[in-house]
C-alpha cells in the first residue's frame, strides 16, 4: 500500500511517500502499526484530532476499512483558497 | 467547466474575458480572486503552497460539479496555484456563470468555503524569522455548516 504524507506530517516523518506492507483492517490499525515501528511515527501521529486522512484520494476518517485500498494519505487540516 | 491546478501565474483579465464569452443565456458572471497577503510586522518573503496531485483535481472537480448542480450554473471555472508565491501574487480564482446574480454570488461563496477546508492544499509562510505552516481556522470549518442541507 502506498502511504503519503503532506505538510508538517511529511516533515516529521521525513519522507513524502513510502510503500507499507500491512494487513491493517482500518486506518486506525495502520496508524497503530506505524507508531509501533519508530519514534518519528509516534510523534507524527500523537494527536489524531490534528490530522486528516484520505483513502484512495477521498477524504475519510480513521475507522475507514482498508480492504482493497491502494493509497492512504495523512495530512493536517487543509488551508486552501 | 474548467478546473486547473498549476504553478504558473494566470491572467485574471484574459481568463475572465474568455469565461464571460459564449454565455448569452447567463445574465450574471461572478469572479473571486485570492491574493497572497503580506504579514504586518513580520514581512512575508514567500508563501509556499503544497498540494496532493491527483486528489486536488478530483476534489476541485467534485466541488465544481456540486456547485453547478446546486446553483443552476451555466459554467464554473476554478484555477488554483501551488509552489512558491510572493506577496501580491494571485493564488487562485473562481468564476461562476448563472442566469441571475444571486446564484452566481452564492455559488462563488460556496466554492470558496469548500476550497478553504476541503481541497488538499497546505500553505507555509516564510519570513526572516523562519517558516510556519498556516493553521486552519475554526471559522473556515464553521463556514461549511451554512451549506449543509437539512
Amino acid at each position: 500500500m502506498q502511504v503519503l504524507y503532506f505538510a508538517w506530517v511529511r516533515e516529521r516523518i521525513g519522507v513524502p511517500r513510502e510503500v507499507v506492507d500491512t494487513s491493517a483492517e482500518t486506518v486506525r490499525d495502520l496508524v497503530a502499526e506505524l507508531q509501533a515501528k519508530e519514534e518519528r511515527y509516534t510523534l507524527a501521529f500523537s494527536d489524531l484530532s490534528a490530522l486528516r486522512v484520505a483513502v484512495d484520494q477521498v477524504l475519510s476518517d480513521f475507522d475507514t476499512p482498508l480492504a482493497g485500498v491502494q493509497e492512504v494519505a495523512f495530512f493536517p487540516p487543509m488551508t486552501g483558497g | 467547466m474548467r478546473v486547473l491546478v498549476q504553478d504558473a501565474p494566470f491572467d485574471l483579465g484574459a481568463e475572465t474575458q474568455a469565461f464571460a464569452q459564449g454565455h448569452s443565456d447567463m445574465g450574471a458572471i461572478v469572479t473571486f480572486t485570492g491574493v497572497v497577503r503580506d504579514l504586518p510586522g513580520d514581512p512575508l518573503q514567500v508563501m509556499e503552497i503544497e498540494h496532493y496531485p491527483g486528489m486536488t483535481e478530483l476534489a476541485l472537480r467534485e466541488m465544481a460539479e456540486t456547485a453547478k448542480e446546486r446553483f443552476s450554473l451555466g459554467d464554473v471555472l476554478v484555477i488554483h496555484r501551488f509552489g512558491a508565491l510572493k506577496p501580491g501574487e494571485m493564488i487562485m480564482m473562481v468564476a461562476t456563470a448563472a442566469p441571475h446574480r444571486k446564484d452566481a454570488f452564492a455559488a462563488a461563496d460556496f466554492l470558496m468555503d469548500y476550497l478553504k477546508s476541503r481541497a488538499p492544499f497546505w500553505k507555509r509562510e516564510i519570513t526572516a524569522k523562519g517558516a510556519t505552516w498556516v493553521a486552519s481556522k475554526e471559522a473556515d470549518e464553521d463556514a461549511l455548516g451554512q451549506w449543509e442541507t437539512p
